[in-house]
């Protein structure tokens, strides 16, 4: 069994997203060009969600990749839910006034996001009610705490991350009257996910991340060559610092038990997440809410188990770890992606591939002729070569895809062996996920100029 | 190019009162970079100010000077042709489609050809010729096309092998050729030394030149030009002239009374060489490759090419941009694709050594024609810009019509197609202009079939049914930015894509259109004709009256409910506008004219109506939309739906009533078509568009109703002989040209504008008359269609053009319209034409260099259609009673 290149391309090609920001006629004056994402599934259905807005009623853009496990329903509500907890949390009070008071009138509300999606992407239709209530009761909190100071952004992440796992929390307990939406809140609140969240302003970079998705920044040194940063901590058993904390918030009499095998409680790869109730509700809790919840969920025997060594929950949370950037020229991109990708690539490849195949489109050195002789065949054939370079080379339109097709197909050298992608792709649904994990990639671009030019202003 | 000559021009310091300037160019040149800026100060008033030192310019300065204004002032804000003048190719060439532009073209070179000996300034004129090669058949059409035109002109052109080709041109690659297009008398010559001749001779004649001095805005009082303001002070002044080039938009923006000049600027670029081993002789002919995107001429014994890229790259679109015109970068891997053009040609080049890529930017217009005119809402404020790449070539034609507008009130030809005032406001958005010019752009050596339509900017006016009418399988067409449908495409058929679909032969729509034309010929069709500009004139006593029985040329003293067919006419008697005007009440007028009078009509009005606040114009075209019932059966459809007799005898023809069809009440029903069949014009409300349309298609249904498009239109008012404004009218066609005596109050006593014209004509005859052919050789399923624009022989000689044509289905032959002028065979003086000169003739068409035998008439077929038509039928709506 073999696909052919073409087969190939609409493989990966599937889920591919681009967005570039409008141009005033060069003169964008955003310090994002714009981003590229792609997923490619192992499971089926796929677990891991992107998201993608502009804020509107602030500056500045949200990009976030979340690795949902033990089903996809938890990714997908913060998927849905995250940003708009974030927005919210950035706004002024006046803003949050005018907008409850638009909602209280009836009238129409100010948008909030701008959300840049692929087909895909989707929105539950059934629980936006639902969500959009939690979130009210939110900014009116918000409203009566109104603090009167500026709004840090650092704080409004980690706020934004606790809140909504809060209230993945308690709808799950509240539960709801209409029976589909019943079972979707609970499915929410025991499935988990990860969050690798980027909020981009001006030069302010700020990376917020829960679990073991992963930010890196993609710099291109003065000699030309590229090296990484990584923005995030993952928050898992290899992490010293993680393993201490967690230790730190038990009794000692746990210690052992925490972490087993890499996992919590022996469990759990990841150490922060949202959802997984399991690990955060009491004993009593879970059973109670088991026993009135719907006859799928007391027949998942997933749900019904209760961790072993557990007598002191919460174990999880939900809170990032936020780094905060400034932006500089040589800052050429941004690479989130779950741990499907950095699974199979270091980050110093991952780099290196995404730069140059940014460069190679879009800042190819522009000839001059100045004072030289040259011919115009001889500038046919440079031009020509030029031309077949961008072609054939970098037959990708996206660098999310580009990076993917290298990190399924590439061979020991590191190139992509078109045969290995071809049989990594067509590997049988059950069998997906024992070579690969799912990937999902956002590659955000910088706009150089602009960020010298804001550099130059500070 | 042209900077290497200018360099030695550019430091002359303009003065019209010395007359030694050269002499002082000379021993300025070392000393002007010290020389204080401006020694001349400017003047307080004068009585025109022109903004732009290019061709454009210094052309209106000429000819203006020439015909005998001398206080005239020209400012430069940088040095004088150092814009896009100063860049341009020089190539003079008279190969134009339009044929206004081929006329400009042709004026241009033969001023040129003489400027030298007129001015003492070196213009670089040579007479090269040019050949424009045809890669494909088509293509070598549309050069036929262009060939018989230019012939009749007095051009020399012919149509020539691909071996001749390379006789007249060593370097050519032939391989690929099917033919070529050869005008031996087109030129090269340095625009900018052409444009500082041109300034010389201003200048000798008392223009006063300063350079360095840049308009800031246009003081405007009454709605008329009052000053200029520059860095310099105010000059007061009556005219003023924006030859702005790619700033003209702006400068136009600048003041509190904007003036819209739709145009945009687009990179461009060309290639300089080293010279050949065996350097290029400086007469070698130019070559334009349309096919390949290229024109290569010889420079300086190298070669200088450059082309129309499929991606151009627009800029300034924010405005004026303070980086230099000359900072521009080269963008080699842009031009990739007109180099390898170019050494596919000429494959010997490949050991040529580049000099310089240069990017130099140019202005283009929404529908790739120039801009020439005065501004509908300044008067005074006139315009010439957005040359489309070819200033050079028009610029010598452009300058002289625009002088005798200035001076004479109207040029000598009829430049409508060029006129600023076919555009309005809806053609200035800044976004549209960017996107519509990068089509335009390609468009100068793409393939121009009949009936080609623009594909960005669209949708931008649309009638309320627009969703409707598409989703039936409308396929549409663009007219002052208004969309229109051209025909149904019937469920389950498929038509070729739009690429495929460019054929100078019978089209794939032709068994649609058919199919609409019969079911408006023997049932009913409705067709959305929204777009048309509609204006209400009211008054509170008779002044509304009384100002357009003096404006119209037919009577509109009739009954409140009539309906009147009548031009608007110009001194000469020209139709400036043909209309039909509706007698609403005592007071007040509802006027139908063509979609793209919305701004010419509009202004042409204003400045004619007494000034008077009880007097009130409207423009109403965006509260109604417009369908028309059309066919025998219309009649049975609108009285079943309202309830009232709509016989002849209740309705009779020309008849204007509101009445209620379906729910919707207060529709304007009139007894009327632009075709010649029967039916009615209904003017509804744009709420109840969608309501009556929905009650018509109901209740037609069970008379075979359908939707038709314009193409089903055309066809029939062609084969009814149907003279259409704008296509076959203009300012320079009356009606007693036309045959339309019967629609003019000359007997009436009645003073009205053209009067006087029209009654010299009746006295003394006319010297064209507008005759409907036949072709009868002409098959229409394998040889050319006619367009337009083909010449007309009588008896073997060139007597006129077409100006419209359309496949008849009644009579299964081609019709083509045209005007028919009677040369004198010796001195080629027009003589005057007589009913007898007409009918006593053989006629040819020429469609592309084939001649087809047609039979003319003055009149058409009545009887023939009158067979057809059911016996109770309503009066025909007499476009052409006699």
């Amino acid at each position: 069994f073999y696909l052919t290149p073409p087969q190939v391309n609409s493989i990966l090609k599937a889920n591919e997203y681009s967005f570039k920001v409008p141009e005033f006629d060069g003169k964008n004056v955003s310090s994002v060009l714009g981003f590229d994402s792609n997923q490619l599934p192992a499971n089926a259905p796929i677990e891991d969600r992107r998201s993608a807005a502009t804020c509107l009623q602030t500056r500045g853009m949200l990009l976030g990749v979340f690795d949902g496990h033990a089903g996809c329903a938890c990714a997908q509500a913060v998927s849905e839910r995250l940003f708009y907890y974030i927005a919210v949390s950035l706004l002024p009070h006046e803003t949050l006034l005018e907008i409850e008071n638009a909602v209280e009138s009836g009238r129409a509300l100010l948008p909030i996001l701008q959300w840049h999606k692929h087909p895909n992407d989707y929105f539950s239709k059934e629980a936006s009610k639902l969500y959009f209530n939690s979130l009210r009761t939110y900014w009116q909190e918000l409203i009566d705490l109104n603090s009167g100071e500026t709004t840090d952004v650092k704080e409004a992440l980690i706020n934004a991350f606790k809140r909504l796992d809060n209230d993945i929390s308690l709808e799950a307990q509240v539960g709801d009257p209409n029976s589909f939406l019943n079972y979707l809140v609970l499915r929410v609140a025991f499935s988990g996910a990860t969050a690798c969240v980027a909020h981009v302003d001006g030069v302010d970079l700020h990376i917020a991340n829960t679990g073991d998705s992963r930010a890196m920044l993609g710099v291109q040194e003065e000699d030309g060559s590229w090296s990484a940063v990584t923005l995030s901590y993952d928050h898992n058993a290899q992490n010293k610092h993680e393993v201490e904390r967690v230790k730190m918030e038990h009794p000692k009499s746990e210690e052992k038990n925490l972490v087993k095998q890499d996992r919590l409680l022996g469990l759990l790869m990841p150490f922060r997440a949202f959802g997984d109730v399991k690990f955060k509700w009491s004993i009593e809790l879970q059973k109670r809410v088991i026993e009135s919840g719907p006859d799928q969920l007391n027949d998942n025997e997933y749900t019904k188990f209760i961790p072993p060594n557990y007598h002191t929950p919460p174990y999880l949370t939900a809170e990032p770890e936020v780094i905060h950037h400034k932006l500089r020229p040589q800052d050429k991109f941004l690479v989130l992606a779950t741990d499907g990708l950095w699974e199979t690539m270091h980050r110093q490849d991952v780099a290196r591939i995404v730069g140059e195949y940014l460069t190679g489109v879009h800042h190819q050195q522009p000839i001059a002729v100045g004072g030289y002789k040259v011919t115009l065949g001889q500038m046919h054939g440079l031009l020509a070569e030029r031309r077949a370079r961008i072609s054939s080379v970098f037959e990708d339109q996206n660098a999310a895809t580009h990076l993917i097709r290298h990190a399924v197909g590439n061979n020991e050298f590191g190139t992509v062996d078109h045969e290995r992608l071809s049989k990594m792709l067509s590997l049988p649904e059950e069998l997906a996920r024992m070579y690969r994990d799912d990937i999902t990639i956002i590659v955000v671009q910088f706009n150089s100029h602009v960020i010298g030019a804001c550099q130059n202003e500070e | 190019a042209a900077g290497m000559f200018l360099r030695l021009l550019s430091d002359v310091r303009w003065r019209a009162a010395n007359p030694k300037w050269r002499r002082m160019t000379c021993c300025r040149r070392s000393a002007s970079s010290t020389a204080e800026p401006h020694p001349v100060s400017l003047p307080a008033q004068a009585q025109v100010v022109i903004c732009g030192g290019g061709i454009m310019g210094t052309s209106v300065a000429y000819h203006l000077s020439k015909m005998g204004w001398k206080d005239i002032v020209l400012l430069e804000q940088g040095r004088l042709a150092a814009g896009t003048t100063r860049f341009c190719a020089g190539i003079v060439s008279t190969a134009r489609q339009v044929s206004i532009e081929l006329k400009m073209a042709d004026y241009s070179n033969k001023l040129y050809q003489q400027l030298e000996q007129e001015t003492g300034v070196n213009t670089g004129y040579v007479k090269t010729g040019s050949i424009s090669l045809a890669q494909t058949q088509d293509r070598l059409i549309s050069l036929k096309r262009i060939a018989s035109s230019l012939n009749v002109m007095g051009i020399p052109c012919e149509i020539i092998t691909p071996k001749q080709v390379a006789q007249l041109h060593p370097l050519i690659n032939i391989h690929d050729l099917v033919g070529a297009m050869y005008v031996p008398e087109d030129a090269l010559v340095s625009s900018a030394n052409v444009s500082l001749a041109l300034a010389t001779a201003a200048s000798r004649n008392g223009v006063q030149i300063h350079e360095r001095t840049s308009v800031s805005h246009v003081s405007v009082q009454k709605g008329c030009v009052a000053a200029v303001e520059t860095d310099r002070g105010e000059i007061k002044c009556q005219y003023f002239v924006n030859c702005a080039g790619q700033w003209a938009y702006e400068l136009g923006h600048s003041g509190e009374e904007p003036v819209n000049i739709p145009l945009h600027a687009c990179e461009h670029f060309y290639l300089l060489t080293h010279p050949l081993k065996e350097p290029l002789a400086s007469n070698l002919p130019t070559i334009v490759d349309p096919d390949g995107r290229i024109y290569i001429r010889n420079w300086q014994g190298g070669i200088l090419s450059g082309g129309f890229e499929k991606n151009p790259k627009p800029l300034f679109t924010e405005g004026r941009n303070q980086l230099e015109i000359h900072n521009l970068q080269e963008d080699w891997d842009h031009f990739e694709p007109l180099l390898s053009a170019l050494l596919r040609r000429m494959p010997d080049l490949e050991a040529l050594q580049i000099m310089q890529l240069v990017n130099c930017p140019e202005s283009f217009t929404p529908d790739m024609r120039c801009i020439m005119g005065e501004s509908p809402a300044v008067r005074g404020y006139f315009v010439l810009a957005g040359m489309n790449s070819a200033g050079i070539s028009y610029g010598g034609g452009a300058g002289k019509y625009l002088a005798e507008w200035m001076v004479n009130g109207y040029p000598s030809e009829n430049v409508w197609p060029l006129d600023l005032k076919r555009f309005g406001t809806l053609q200035s958005s800044r976004t549209f202009l960017r996107h519509r010019v990068m089509e335009v752009m390609p468009l100068m050596y793409d393939l121009k079939v009949p009936r080609w339509d623009f594909q960005t900017g669209r949708q931008l006016r649309t009638s309320p049914l627009y969703d409707r009418l598409d989703a039936q399988g409308a396929r549409w067409m663009e007219k002052h930015g208004f969309e229109r449908v051209k025909y149904f495409v019937p469920p389950g058929k498929d038509l070729l894509d739009l690429d495929q679909s460019k054929t100078f032969y019978k089209p794939d729509w032709f068994d649609i259109v058919g199919s609409e034309v019969k079911c408006c010929k023997e049932a009913v069709c409705v067709i959305d004709m929204s777009s048309f500009t509609k204006f209400e004139i009211s008054s509170t006593g008779d002044q509304a009256l009384e100002s357009l029985q003096y404006l119209f040329s037919n009577d509109l003293d009739v009954p409140v409910g009539h309906v009147v067919h009548t031009g608007m006419l110009n001194e000469k008697g020209g139709y400036e506008n043909d209309c039909s005007i509706a007698r609403l009440s005592k007071r007040s007028f509802f006027m139908i004219s063509p979609t793209d009078q919305q701004v010419h009509c509009w202004a042409w009005l204003k400045n004619r109506l007494p000034d008077d606040s009880n007097l009130t114009m409207e423009d109403v075209t965006w509260k109604y939309t417009a369908l028309n019932l059309i066919g025998p059966r219309a009649v049975d459809v609108l009285s079943e739906l309202s309830y009232a007799p709509m016989t002849p005898e209740h309705f009779p023809s020309l008849f204007c009533k509101e009445m209620s069809v379906g729910y919707a009440n207060g529709i304007r029903v009139m007894s009327i078509t632009h075709t010649g069949e029967p039916g009615f014009m209904l003017y509804i409300p744009i709420e109840y568009a969608l309501h009556v349309y929905n009650e018509v298609m109901n209740m037609g249904q069970k008379y075979g109703i359908r939707n038709a498009g314009y193409y089903a239109l055309r066809s029939l008012r062609i084969e009814k002989f149907f003279a259409f404004w704008g296509q076959d009218l203009d300012a320079f066609t009356t009606p007693m040209e036309c045959g339309r005596e019967f629609q003019v109050k000359l007997e009436k006593g009645m003073q009205f504008v053209g009067q006087e014209a029209l009654l010299e004509q009746k006295q003394n005859g006319v010297y064209k008359r507008f005759t409907m052919f036949i072709l009868e050789d002409h098959d229409t399923d394998m040889d050319l269609w006619p367009w337009w624009g083909e010449p007309i022989f009588r008896n073997g000689r060139y007597v006129g053009k077409t100006t419209s044509s359309a496949y008849s289905y009644t009579l299964e032959r081609h019709v083509c319209l045209g005007f028919v002028q009677h040369f004198d065979e010796k001195t080629g003086e027009e003589l005057v034409v007589t009913t007898d000169f007409i009918n006593q003739g053989e006629y040819e068409i020429d469609i592309a260099g084939q001649r087809f035998q047609a039979k003319a008439k003055l009149y058409p077929f009545s009887s023939l259609f009158a067979q057809r038509r059911r016996k109770d039928e309503v009066e025909l709506s007499g476009y052409q009673r006699e």
